[in-house]
């Protein structure tokens, strides 16, 4: 046996207990980071860019899996949280976990009436049904007392708090454990997912509807599918974004400018990629952050918040335009995460026009 | 009855506006086939031009001008930073990169010329006229005048012009469009700059109706009905959908709002759209059938 066979024999091996060792260390780093961030950056920075890599999944799943645009991720997300809201209000009984699971199945077929007109078309006559959504439940939820419990304000919050199983959550490590806890479970379901049939039949609906359809996907099926488990994941982040991360909610705190959050969320870190939600949440949290001490050592202060806030608009527009003409894979592609598989991938292939 | 053909008046006038901005749409989409999500942006922006400029002390006339010039200045930069380098992209991506291009217009009309609301008087007493009893809002009526004229202008510009035939050219057949020496990206230019002067003319409008602000820029999500309901590609259809719409919603107020507790002019528009789109999703004037799977 040559040398050469040898060294490709352990080569994989090294690179296995490499990659162990990495995610080990990982791991721990994401474990142990509330003892190694301030307070202030769990409560304001890590707690919800975890919520909106989460949404982000969500919307990703729906939008950069299945090829169904939506603006109306705010809508789902709200429906969520209101739902868990009503559920611990007048189901004492129901531990917040299970609240959590059926307040999701609750977006989820919400999700699934509104995908429904998506069985009969497409592109963005779609935006009208994820808009409408957006538009319904924002009326929907500021105009019937019931669902916020007639409290003055119109706000939601949950008056018994986090808890798990009777473990106190109200304290910045317990919110970021709950969120960490929740978000990991739901990634490694979707990572499962799109890797399964369910998945792949998505993949095929996006790459081109009509051969999708002639092979055999089922294709109302499998759109229906998407909506529901996109809209299930976004309730889920929508009542972590209420509870785990604000407090108290309300109606504006799941507006339009959510929903387009989300969506520059999955363009910039990637579209059709798990790791593309994380990226991009990361990106859409630091920005304004960066932004903010850029403009606190250079004008030191006198930069009012408004005009930074303009500012900050346009960066984010400049942003999304560069990233669709440059780099239609996102983040995910810039970093070389993703296998290099030649050729760019174009973004809704089967939306692309006939002449 | 007089009240019911007073809400119907009210709705069919309010209506117009949304057919104006709704014009503005189907131009774009005609020429280049982009869903122009950034026409409430450039209507907020042509719009806050004009009153910083007459603000400013610039004679109306005066601000006029510079305004076009800017809304001119505007389209060639569109089209040569966006446009060009997304041909051949999906209509997807180029819906995403308008949405992107109303952040960036947005932020930069009101980070330079703030964003208070400003007042904007255009001269036009709002003095309500009676025809027996029934009252009609003067302004409404104006602004409907001006939106005809608009409408009689553009259509002229489209049919008797070398510009407008060489643009429906590029509408109907992109590729022989070209073969025959058609410069598209001129083309485009034009498509922006008179689609920018027609949200000048809708944001003057609607500025003197309830102050130019951010709020504009949202009349966006109200044209979207309208184009469905009247079909994307039509003039005609953006001008009967407005007017539905805009009768629609201001009669559902009326008379089905007070059971559900009011305010459902947020989503009425979209759940008649949705409708449309099941019965018809060509809308009442499209050309093209839309994809369907």
């Amino acid at each position: 046996m040559s040398e050469i066979d040898v060294r490709a024999a352990a080569e994989p091996l090294d690179s296995i207990g490499l990659k162990a060792v990495a995610g080990a260390a990982a791991a721990a780093l994401v474990l142990a980071a509330p003892f190694l961030a301030s307070e202030y950056w769990i409560n304001a920075i890590i707690v919800p860019f975890l919520i909106l890599s989460l949404a982000g999944l969500g919307l990703n799943l729906l939008t950069g899996y299945a090829g169904q645009i939506s603006l109306g991720a705010g809508a789902f997300m709200m429906v969520g949280a209101y739902a868990t809201f009503s559920l611990q209000l007048r189901v004492p009984d129901l531990p917040l976990p299970l609240a959590l699971v059926v307040a999701g199945i609750v977006a989820g077929a919400v999700g699934l009436a509104f995908g429904i007109p998506s069985t009969r078309i497409k592109g963005f006559y779609l935006i009208v049904s994820t808009l409408a959504a957006q538009f319904f439940f924002e009326w929907l939820f500021l105009k019937f007392p019931w669902f916020y419990n007639g409290n003055s304000s119109a706000t939601i919050s949950l008056s018994r708090g986090l808890s798990f199983f009777g473990l106190d959550l109200n304290h910045p490590h317990g919110r970021y454990y709950l969120t960490l806890g929740i978000v990991t479970l739901l990634t490694l379901l979707s990572f499962n997912l799109v890797r399964s049939q369910t998945g792949r039949n998505w993949m095929a609906i996006r790459d081109m509807d009509t051969a999708a359809a002639v092979i055999g996907v089922p294709i109302v099926r499998a759109k229906l599918q998407a909506f529901a488990v996109s809209s299930f994941i976004l309730g889920i982040a929508g009542a972590l974004w209420a509870f785990a991360y604000l407090g108290s909610a309300s109606v504006q705190s799941f507006g339009l400018t959510r929903s387009y959050q989300i969506l520059f969320i999955i363009i910039i870190g990637g579209l059709g990629t798990i790791r593309g939600a994380y990226l991009g949440a990361a990106f859409v949290s630091l920005l304004p952050l960066a932004l903010d001490w850029l403009f606190q050592y250079v004008f030191s202060g006198r930069v009012d918040a408004g005009l930074l806030q303009n500012i900050q608009k346009a960066i984010f527009g400049i942003l999304i335009v560069w990233f669709l003409i440059k780099e239609p894979e996102g983040l995910s592609r810039l970093l070389g995460l993703r296998r290099a598989n030649g050729g760019r991938r174009s973004l809704f292939p089967s939306s692309l026009k006939e002449n | 009855m007089s009240m019911f053909v007073e809400t119907l008046i009210g709705g069919l006038l309010a209506g117009t506006m949304y057919s104006l901005v709704a014009i503005g749409f189907v131009l774009i989409y005609k020429a280049s086939g982009v869903f122009n999500y950034a026409q409430g942006s450039l209507l907020l922006f042509a719009a806050l031009t004009f009153v910083t400029l007459t603000d400013q002390g610039v004679p109306a006339f005066g601000a006029v001008a510079l305004t076009i010039a800017l809304l001119v200045a505007t389209a060639i930069a569109i089209e040569k930073l966006l446009l060009r380098p997304l041909t051949n992209r999906s209509p997807m991506t180029l819906f995403m990169a308008t949405l992107g291009l109303s952040y960036v217009v947005e932020g930069a009309a009101q980070g330079i010329m703030g964003s208070q609301v400003r007042a904007l008087n255009l001269g036009i007493d709002d003095l309500p006229i009676f025809l027996g009893d029934i009252m009609i809002s003067q302004f409404d009526l104006i602004a409907a005048g001006v939106a005809l004229a608009l409408v009689v202008v553009l259509s002229l510009l489209f049919n008797r012009t070398r510009i407008g035939i060489q643009l429906r050219g590029v509408a109907d057949d992109t590729r022989a469009a070209l073969s025959l020496g058609i410069d598209i990206n001129r083309i485009w230019q034009i498509v922006w700059t008179v689609a920018g002067l027609v949200g000048l003319v809708a944001g003057l409008l609607w500025g003197a109706r309830q102050g130019v602000q951010f709020s504009l820029s949202l009349v966006v999500l109200k044209a979207l009905p309208v184009l469905i309901i009247g079909g994307f590609t039509s003039i005609a259809g953006a001008i009967v959908g407005g007017l539905i719409v805009g009768a629609g919603e201001s009669l559902a107020e009326t008379y089905v709002g007070p059971f559900l507790g009011g305010g459902i002019t947020s989503w009425f528009a979209y759940a008649l759209a949705l409708v449309f789109l099941f019965i018809r999703p060509a809308g009442l004037f499209g050309e093209r059938q839309i994809e369907r799977v």
